[in-house]
């Protein structure tokens, strides 16, 4: 009988018109200021004094050359880590060995850490004061201040991305098919290329793009082990910060103009790899149907 | 092919799943290892794969011990539970996928007749360019066998084959399998929880309890004469009544059959549901109906004895019974093991 009283059915929990409105619309308003706002920002402060100097900027041998410093450090960074994402979801998922608890939180530690500290490990190992700075000076070999540790750092941080994505999928997908594949007498390499990587190949991609931008974005760390050397150790994000510093705020707004280009393919990608059963909500392509009767 | 195991154990980590299994299978046989979870079914059928390798023991392919040869090369096919078909080939691809790694190099068109032939086998003509997410599971798991047969294998591995499929499917799948059993005549083994499965399909049952084998023998060996409780109740339903054994003639309250050769002294008797009869009157063991299950052949009567132990027999389905009722129950046949 109350249900009736009003004239109209009861909200659901929690479904009253005044919280639903206030609340889409402080997520709609602070997405807006939050996220939306300096996104245009950029846009609009990068051509504020015309496409002329926004050419210019990126024309210019510095910015071309921390263009190239991002590009190169990705070329690396990027395939071996998903080498490494690959083989440690491999190991997790597909074996048994003691220590393989530890090695999955070992593979999460980038994320929980703030770059910056891995800068000043890095600075600690390799630098002249540090672990191997000696022996590495006395050999001539350059690591801090140079790409070996800009590559270095930007892989610490970007090391578990590959794995992350590809071990619930892996778990989930568990070892039958590649039990299978060998019981019909393909080889180890031959079951991984037709067998598992197929499988897998969406969520690795994901995890790759996802990697991929980090490597191209990540500031902290590589602020430290790069040493900021305008025209030879600056990678795009430092030298957005360099010009900007320099009070050259349409060109520090061109150069990141260029990375936020990058994240927004970035995101594109990612969404178009999320409709092809990449991401972590993939479940088993044939999932069990019920267990039948036990007469 | 005949396959022997000779006293093969498997440990892991700590547990012990199977304790020195000896079994000889002969060729062309159809075997079903039956038993509940845990008893180390499937990591026996496992170790005959070649996909968990034997602690101890050996297991003899022919002539051959086949103890230390991994999988690949092993010559077995291997059906899987959950089918583990590859999702992103089609069901050509699938059935295929043995012959095109095969160091025996075959030409498309020879793997392309051999999979059509194969197709026809199973019953699943025009299907060859499905994906696995297309058919429903009981053409997966035909699939699953087209594939496994497609390399010619010495011996034919079947893990659960219908336990993810519903009760009419698994059913009539089952008679499949034993019809291409008898055209192939290949040596067969399977697993199963379930002993309608095991006794419908196979020539012999093997029963396992704790990584041991209880019992081994033909569906009617195995039916008419269980060695122990653990089989009698395993393989269906049954009463236990508590009792005593006095020259030949098993007595429980105030039931009483033939036991020829049980010791005298305590017994268990066991019957099953059919082979208790309900009257009004005594004798026979006092209860009380406390409901019943109509199903479509008889009607299943739950009761409670006197004793305190829990009854279930079968009424003929025109049966007027009602919860409540008090009875007496007499037994027609039964199985009895002496407790002494």
């Amino acid at each position: 009988m109350s249900h009736t009283r009003h004239g109209r059915k009861p909200p659901r929990v929690g479904d009253h018109p005044l919280f639903r409105r206030s609340l889409i619309g402080i997520v709609l308003v602070l997405g807006a200021l939050l996220i939306l706002a300096p996104l245009i920002v950029i846009g609009v402060e990068a051509f504020r004094q015309g496409w002329q100097a926004y050419i210019a900027t990126l024309a210019h041998p510095d910015t071309r050359h921390a263009i190239m410093m991002t590009v190169v450090t990705a070329l690396i960074a990027v395939p071996v880590n998903t080498a490494f994402g690959i083989a440690a979801a491999w190991s997790i998922t597909k074996f048994d060995f003691p220590g393989k608890r530890l090695l999955l939180v070992v593979i999460e530690i980038p994320f929980s850490v703030s770059p910056i500290v891995a800068g000043v490990a890095y600075l600690f190992v390799y630098g002249l004061q540090g672990l191997f700075g000696p022996w590495l000076d006395q050999h001539d070999i350059k690591i801090l201040f140079a790409l070996p540790g800009i590559v270095l750092a930007s892989m610490f941080v970007t090391a578990p991305f590959v794995a992350r994505e590809l071990i619930p999928l892996m778990q989930a997908q568990g070892r039958d098919l590649e039990e299978a594949a060998t019981s019909l007498g393909a080889s180890g390499w031959r079951t991984f290329l037709a067998v598992t990587l197929p499988n897998i190949k969406w969520a690795l991609l994901y995890g790759v793009v996802l990697c991929n931008a980090r490597v191209m974005g990540e500031f902290g760390a590589v602020s430290i082990v790069s040493g900021n050397i305008r025209g030879q150790t600056n990678t795009l994000p430092l030298h957005i910060e360099l010009l900007y510093h320099d009070y050259q705020a349409a060109g520090a707004f061109a150069s990141a103009s260029i990375l936020a280009v990058i994240a927004v393919f970035t995101i594109i990608a990612k969404v178009a790899l999320e409709r092809r059963g990449a991401g972590r909500r993939k479940v088993l392509a044939s999932p069990p149907a019920s267990e039948g009767t036990r007469p | 092919m005949k396959i022997r195991l000779d006293n093969v154990i498997k440990t892991f980590d700590t547990f012990r799943a199977v304790h020195g299994v000896s079994l000889e299978i002969e060729s062309g046989e159809l075997v079903a290892l039956l038993g509940p979870s845990g008893s180390g079914k499937t990591t026996i059928l496992r170790m005959v794969a070649g996909l968990e390798y034997a602690d101890g023991g050996h297991i003899h392919f022919g002539d051959q011990d086949a103890t230390d040869i991994p999988v690949r090369n092993r010559g077995v096919g291997f059906v899987f539970q959950h089918y583990a078909l590859f999702p992103h080939m089609t069901v050509a691809e699938n059935i295929g996928f043995g012959m095109s790694v095969s160091k025996v190099k075959r030409s498309k068109a020879e793997i392309a007749a051999r999979v059509r032939q194969l197709l026809a086998l199973v019953r699943l003509d025009g299907l060859g360019d499905r994906f696995p997410g297309q058919i429903s599971g009981g053409q997966r798991q035909r699939v699953a066998l087209a594939r496994a047969l497609a390399v010619d294998p010495k011996v034919l591995l079947l893990d659960e084959p219908f336990g993810a499929l519903d009760a009419n499917v698994r059913h009539d799948l089952r008679r499949w399998l034993r019809e291409i059993h008898q055209e192939l005549g290949i040596t067969t083994i399977f697993v199963t929880h379930d002993q309608e499965e095991a006794l419908d399909l196979a020539d012999r049952v093997v029963i396992l309890k704790e990584g041991r084998i209880v019992q081994q023998g033909t569906p009617q060996e195995v039916c008419r004469d269980p060695r122990d409780p653990f089989v009698l109740k395993f393989l269906g339903d049954a009463n236990r009544l508590t009792g005593e054994v006095r020259a030949g003639r098993a007595i429980a309250g105030g039931a009483e059959i033939a036991a020829p050769g049980v010791a005298d002294g305590p017994a268990e008797i066991f019957a099953r549901p059919r082979d208790l009869d309900w009257s009004e009157s005594g004798p026979g063991v006092a209860a009380t109906v406390t409901r019943v299950l109509d199903r479509p052949g008889e009607r299943r009567v739950i009761a409670l004895a006197g004793t305190g132990e829990p009854l279930e027999f079968d009424v003929e389905p025109e049966r007027a019974i009602v919860a409540g009722e008090a009875g007496f129950v007499t037994l027609r046949r039964a199985k009895v093991f002496s407790l002494a």
